[in-house]
């Protein structure tokens, strides 16, 4: 009997992340594309680090960071009771940040790619930021939002570093399907690591091809 | 009746440039903006419209106070009701044309208007298509429809015909004109095309490195001599070809080159590129039946 926890553990934290990065990336990409502040250079690169920092950095300092036995993760333990590491919030923390780029870069280039004029055409006729922003911009980066939907998501099941790091492997709470595959190999159970690889491999394929078949206009009777 | 004062420093490419801008325009008034790509034509109008701060100066609408540097005043442009028609018409691509002119109304506004406009403008057929199906001239009278749905206190027209074609373009000035009589509108076009300018507006304004230079009625901008010619066109000089004794000069007149005999004294102040005007005394006219 194959254990499927690890594979619900896996969507769980994409599902619940996507959603997350989707809510903070838009207004972060509104900002990027708009500001004029000095310190552009400086949260785009704070945002785009983990596209080459390796993950067990970025696991190191948050154990470190969150671990009780410092005054910071003591603090957050304390008064807002939270315990981030080694549960399921630690890693849907960490895996917000370690994906944040795969959500950002494409909705940022897709705003900015539309022309200005829009804007302002919609600032002329009295609308607010916002209603610009969400009834006139976002409407016209749908293949945009839908490839950072969807790099998030595949992203954050391929994670491995950041969530054995701070999540550890605590079987059927932070147990993902890329670390069952690690320790089902290192006990030799070569089947049920094929098991686990095959589902990842089939899921990654299917969500990859989905976006390529959307933003090439295969299923454009589909997307409207 | 809108006042305007002000003065702006713009970054061009060979440096910067001092934009003052120092004009009254009546209401109902239709004026033109002239001068070259760079004369700070386009920026007069974002600075109206709002979309571009001025360092010092004011506009004023009748007595309301639009921008007023020393108060510190600068209304937004979401608080002023402007009707701008940009160069690339700007209509938003998720929208249908219905939907784009609902978009511009405000909030409470009579849905009439938009049933007006569609009817004037004649998009009934096309009001549940999305404006890239749409042609140049089709997209453009979206556009102006759309900027004209607030009702506003001036029509900003930002060289809205330049990229469509010489028959399209009549038609869309013949719609121009329609809606500034019908809606009583204050409109501020910027145009390069002097038959348009003639066409169109009671006065023009000349832009020159950033100040106007001449102010008038498009007759006495455009042509210094009094001409008394019955037939009189605007063109752009292609050629000038000495031949034996005369001299050919080719003018472009419209979509069509037309060629006129000069001697030396006239083609010495001429050069390649001027625009001229061709006046004829009507006393040899030949018609022709062409349809």
């Amino acid at each position: 009997m194959m254990n499927w926890d690890p594979l619900f553990i896996t969507l769980k934290l994409a599902v619940v992340t996507t959603a997350i990065l989707l809510v903070i990336s838009i207004p972060m990409a509104y900002w990027l594309v708009n500001t004029k502040s000095r310190s552009k250079p400086f949260i785009e690169t704070l945002i785009s680090m983990p596209l080459v920092l390796p993950p067990t950095v970025l696991g190191f300092y948050f154990l470190v960071a969150f671990s009780p036995g410092n005054a910071f993760g003591n603090w957050i333990n304390e008064w807002l009771g939270l315990k981030l590491v080694f549960s399921f919030g630690g890693l849907v923390l960490a895996s917000i940040i370690y994906s944040l780029p795969f959500m950002v870069h494409p909705i940022q280039s897709g705003l900015s790619i539309l022309p200005h004029s829009l804007t302002e055409a919609s600032q002329v006729m009295g609308k607010s930021k916002w209603t610009t922003l969400f009834k006139v911009l976002l409407p016209n980066c749908k293949t945009s939002l839908l490839t950072g939907i969807v790099l998030a998501f595949a992203h954050t099941v391929g994670e491995f570093g950041v969530v054995l790091m701070i999540g550890g492997s605590i079987p059927g709470k932070t147990k993902v399907a890329s670390i069952a595959i690690y320790d089902e190999v290192e006990a030799m159970n070569y089947g049920a690591a094929n098991f686990y690889a095959t589902v990842l491999f089939i899921i990654t394929f299917c969500v990859l091809l989905m976006v390529y078949l959307i933003n090439g206009g295969y299923l454009k009777r589909f997307w409207k | 009746m809108i006042k305007i004062d002000i003065h702006k420093k713009l970054s061009a490419y060979d440096g910067t440039m001092n934009l003052y801008i120092q004009c009254q325009i009546e209401k109902g008034e239709f004026v033109t903006l002239y001068g070259e790509s760079g004369a700070g034509k386009t920026s007069t109008l974002r600075i109206l419209a709002g979309l571009l701060k001025p360092d010092k100066g004011e506009i004023t609408l009748d007595n309301t106070s639009w921008v007023d540097t020393k108060n510190k005043i600068f209304l937004a442009p979401q608080n002023r009701n402007i009707g701008y028609v940009f160069q690339d018409y700007a209509l938003f691509p998720n929208m249908t044309v219905l939907q784009n002119l609902e978009f511009a109304s405000k909030k409470g506004q009579d849905k009439k208007v938009i049933s007006d406009l569609i009817e004037m403008m004649e998009l009934g057929d096309l009001h549940n298509r999305k404006p890239q199906t749409l042609s140049g001239g089709q997209q453009q009278r979206v556009a102006l429809a759309r900027a004209l749905v607030c009702k506003p206190d001036i029509l900003l027209l930002d060289e809205p015909l330049a990229a469509l074609d010489y028959k399209i373009r009549l038609k869309l000035q013949d719609y121009i004109t329609r809606i500034h009589n019908e809606y009583g509108l204050t409109t501020l076009l910027v145009s390069h095309d002097i038959g348009e300018i003639m066409k169109l507006s009671d006065r023009v304004f000349v832009l020159e490195h950033g100040k106007i230079s001449r102010k008038g009625i498009p007759n006495e901008i455009f042509s210094n001599k009094k001409i008394s010619g019955k037939f009189k066109f605007i063109g752009e000089v292609l050629k000038i070809e000495p031949q034996d004794v005369v001299i050919v000069v080719s003018v472009l007149i419209q979509n069509n080159v037309v060629k006129v005999i000069a001697d030396k004294s006239e083609v010495q102040s001429l050069n390649i590129g001027d625009k001229v005007m061709v006046a004829s005394k009507a006393f040899n006219p030949i018609l022709y039946k062409i349809e």
